[in-house]
């Protein structure tokens, strides 16, 4: 078995493990779970119960119910409710992972159509991965993202023959198959068509054996009839699949590479449960590099929704779609078929993006200056800010700038209307710091 | 927005990011019913002035001291040479880019999706060969002398997989583990330590071929939206505010904590270059495409952040389009190229009419080419040998490589490269911007360096 973090489990461990394991706490959540024991914590994860959904119900800006399938951005708004409001944060994170991992773009189909496949991937998180990926590959929104339906017998198309090899299951460049194999999986996966409605758009997908290539395929050296469901099977049991797979997870709760060992009772783990994912989620979340390991940068959905949850604020505005796009994560666009890069969150733009973002969640709580009488006082000043938040754990040097810099700006203050204005100012400013400071945009 | 299937799903998608891009320049400075504050010395006018970035006396002395630094930096020394590197996402058809109208194997192999003599401009340089219909700006350029033309540019043993094709051209090396880009590699060699703005990304995050090992670089998509605002936050206490962002992303101990310091520190380096700039008219002189794309703005910034003298060395820009046509090429090609090749010609009489054309040069490149033979499906598959341009003034004008012709395909039924994107690179190195390849391309010493510039 993988090796288990054996540190203390306290308010610092409960909050990270909330951050990687979902979106971060609810106020007193981390405080909550650090009694349980780090056992009992992951164990309230992925045995979480039935879902509900807990705090204000999501409305757009003249404050109507969402209309998902009908509203341009209201399907990204939808889920981030989700991720707001679950009791299941770690379904609703594994949600993120396949949609990372299949990555199929909206551009291609419509909004009801990646909603299907979303639930998909809720339904599914935690399961057999040779379910999830069968189910994935005859997904109407993967279809017709990766020209599933464009794929018949007279005319093969390769799209998703080879991102199913190079990007679901065995990886690029490992000599795990040739070009060949990519043409064989074309043929084997040929079959899949729809029809148009002009209500629905593209409508009742279906395998249709006339379009399907009934020939001997070779894939992987091995000969046989191969349809679709092969297709799927011999990736799974690929003998670089297993790496693949535990490397690939791994990298969504961890950001260093897992150590040999560990990979390696991470594959055994994986192979010895018949290809399930939740075993080695479950051992990932325990491992000791999860606690004692680096932080890890939040991913834009991650970000948003984590502010939300510390506000006990629900989805209340559009903005944060455009938001997300700026800060490079909208929701059912990933930039292509290989996801989002996760090594690339931060740059100029994006921290700008990740500003604007902390200035919309605490926009309707401004203090006015006039009106609210704050003392001046940088540490009580600080103190408030931070329970603005639900109190997270920040580390000495942010908390110390932001203090540095609430004790200067009431410096500042040479007239009695700056004395009386400036703490209200400050504390908008603190809020803002602290919300967009290095330490909240990691976990 | 009602949603409306009828409606072409790309272009819709563009429209919401340039939607989305709009919203962000539209958060206001200033909150609506702010008080006034009596006694700041800065009254309702000065505020909307600043909002709009038109005084910079209301910043105060500090400020006006870091506007001027700003400045005095950029003008200190000789004007550099710029490289603008543009990418086609996707892989974009070069069979359909210059095509052969009239060799009767490409019309076989290309039954539905063949273009005819009548479509597009004639090549002038290689006459069997015809411009795509969308590609008349880059055709006019070429009668200008300003486009250096690379009809199968590529690598040996071609890798059909986007993402490591792609990642080849931006590292500038078939290596798959290498992490910096080219363009970055170089800045790392011949940059500066203070100065995000010479590794410039006009996208909402960073261009790969960017990334650098010691050096900051830049991503904004255009330079009059770099403002940090907060709610309820103004005068002094927005003055030591957005001050608290430099000990903010100061160094930390932990490895991504301090990448978010990093990212907090150049965003901050870049703030206070782009103050003068904030909002300000781009004072553009040619007109560029209107519509939904974000793309010809981006370029309009570009033309006018060189010409206010920022201190810009290598760019990168992703172009508008989808050109992984696996089904109904004609039209997203077409589309794609269109705003492209259309927005480039602006950015060139941009450059001309303010006098800076001598200091641009700009390659236009993809990660491979497609198919030769269609795919059943109105689309082609991966390819190999794709096409690149150089434009610019100071261009050659001469083909770098000839076409090969479909008659000798390779054994996956792809265009063979007659270039090297590496070789490319070698000589973009050292015959304009001054620097040793081999400091940068691994085994830069192996490539015969074409003659790209004049």
């Amino acid at each position: 078995m993988p090796p288990v973090y054996r540190g203390p489990f306290g308010k610092p461990q409960a909050e990270r493990l909330l951050w990687r394991a979902g979106f971060g706490p609810r106020p007193g959540e981390a405080e909550r779970l650090a009694k349980k024991g780090l056992e009992h914590a992951v164990h309230s994860l992925t045995h979480p119960g039935r879902e509900r959904l807990r705090g204000p119900k999501p409305h757009d800006d003249n404050g109507h119910p969402l209309a998902p399938y009908d509203a341009w951005g209201h399907d990204q708004l939808w889920w981030l409710d989700r991720m707001v409001r679950t009791t299941r944060p770690l379904a609703e994170r594994m949600t993120l992972v396949w949609h990372d991992w299949f990555a199929t773009s909206e551009d291609a189909s419509n909004a009801r159509l990646m909603i299907r496949q979303n639930n998909l991937f809720r339904k599914h998180g935690l399961g057999s991965f040779l379910t999830l990926l069968t189910d994935v590959t005859c997904d109407p929104a993967m279809l017709l993202w990766l020209s599933g339906t464009d794929n018949s017998k007279d005319s093969p198309n390769e799209n998703y023959g080879r991102e199913l090899m190079e990007l679901f299951t065995i990886g690029a460049g490992r000599g795990g198959y040739t070009e060949r194999d990519v043409r064989e999986q074309a043929r084997a996966l040929t079959g899949w068509r729809n029809d148009w409605s002009d209500n629905l758009g593209p409508t009742h997908f279906r395998f249709d054996k006339r379009r399907h290539d009934p020939g001997v395929k070779r894939i992987f050296g091995r000969r046989g009839h191969f349809d679709w469901r092969d297709s799927c099977r011999l990736c799974v049991q690929h003998r670089l699949h297993p790496s693949f797979f535990v490397t690939k997870i791994w990298s969504y709760f961890v950001p260093t590479p897992p150590p040999a060992a560990t990979k390696r009772s991470l594959e055994r783990l994986y192979v010895a449960h018949g290809h399930a994912i939740g075993p080695v989620v479950e051992a990932i979340l325990k491992h000791p590099a999860l606690y004692d390991g680096p932080r890890m940068v939040k991913p834009p959905a991650v970000y948003v929704a984590g502010l939300l949850r510390s506000l006990r604020r629900g989805i209340d505005t559009e903005a944060w779609t455009w938001l997300m796009d700026l800060a490079g994560q909208s929701l059912f666009f990933p930039p292509n078929v290989a996801g989002w890069d996760d090594t690339r969150w931060l740059d100029t733009s994006t921290y700008r993006a990740r500003w604007l973002i902390a200035s919309h969640a605490i926009r309707p709580h401004e203090l006015n200056g006039d009106k609210a009488k704050l003392p001046a006082d940088a540490a009580k000043l600080m103190t408030r800010a931070e329970a603005f938040f639900g109190k997270p754990v920040l580390t000495g040097r942010t908390h110390g700038e932001l203090k540095r810099f609430a004790r200067r700006a009431l410096g500042d203050a040479n007239a009695r209307w700056k004395k009386e204005q400036y703490p209200a100012l400050i504390e908008n400013a603190l809020r803002q710091l602290l919300a967009s400071s290095p330490d909240l945009q990691t976990s | 927005m009602a949603r409306c299937h009828h409606c072409d799903e790309f272009s819709r998608a563009s429209f919401m990011r340039r939607t989305a891009a709009e919203a962000g320049r539209g958060l206001p400075a200033i909150e609506a019913g702010m008080p006034a504050p009596a006694g700041t010395g800065l009254d309702r006018r000065t505020f909307v002035a600043r909002t709009f970035g038109l005084a910079l006396s209301v910043y105060g002395a500090g400020k006006l001291n870091l506007f001027q630094e700003g400045i005095a930096r950029a003008a200190s020394g000789p004007a550099q040479p710029v490289l603008v590197s543009v990418f086609l996402p996707g892989g974009a058809d070069s069979l359909s880019v210059l095509y052969p109208a009239l060799d009767s194997r490409y019309r076989q192999l290309r039954p539905t999706l063949a273009l005819g003599p009548g479509d597009g401009p004639q090549f002038t340089e290689d006459p069997s060969l015809y411009w795509h219909p969308s590609l008349a700006p880059f055709a006019t350029l070429h009668g200008e002398g300003k486009v250096t033309v690379m009809p199968a540019v590529g690598y040996t043993h071609p890798d059909q997989s986007h993402f490591t094709s792609r990642h080849f051209w931006e590292v500038g090396a078939t290596e798959p583990r290498l992490v910096t880009g080219w363009m970055g590699r170089y800045l790392d060699h011949a940059g500066a330590r203070d100065n995000p703005l010479q590794g410039l990304s006009l996208d909402y995050q960073l261009q790969p071929s960017l990334a650098s090992a010691k050096v900051p670089v830049a991503a904004l998509a255009a330079p009059d939206e770099y403002t940090f605002d907060a709610p309820g936050v103004w005068g002094d206490v927005e003055n030591r505010m957005l001050e608290t962002l430099q000990p903010l992303g100061a160094r930390r101990s932990d490895r991504f904590l301090n990448e978010a310091a990093n990212a907090t520190a150049q965003s901050d380096r870049l703030r206070r270059q782009l103050a003068p700039f904030t909002g300000s008219d781009y004072g553009t002189p040619v007109p560029y495409p209107d519509g939904d794309d974000g793309f010809p703005r981006q370029l309009a910034g570009l033309a006018a952040m060189l010409a206010a003298g920022l201190p810009l060395r290598c760019v990168a820009i992703t172009a508008p389009g989808e050109y992984d046509t696996h089904s109904d090429q004609p039209k997203a090609l077409a589309d794609g190229l269109d705003i492209t090749a259309r927005s480039l010609l602006a950015f060139q009489r941009d450059l001309e009419a303010r006098g800076l054309a001598d200091r641009v040069l700009t390659l236009v490149w993809s990660e491979f080419g497609r198919r030769a033979e269609e795919n059943g499906s109105d689309g082609t598959d991966h390819g190999a040998a794709g096409s690149a341009f150089l434009i610019g003034t100071r261009s050659k004008g001469q083909m770098v490589g000839e076409f090969p012709g479909v008659a000798n395909l390779d054994d996956d039924g792809n265009l063979r490269a007659t270039s090297d994107f590496r070789a490319v690179y070698s000589s973009l190195l050292e015959q304009w911007l001054g620097e040793d390849a081999a400091a940068v391309i691994p085994g830069a010493g192996s490539f015969q360096r074409p003659a790209l510039v004049k």
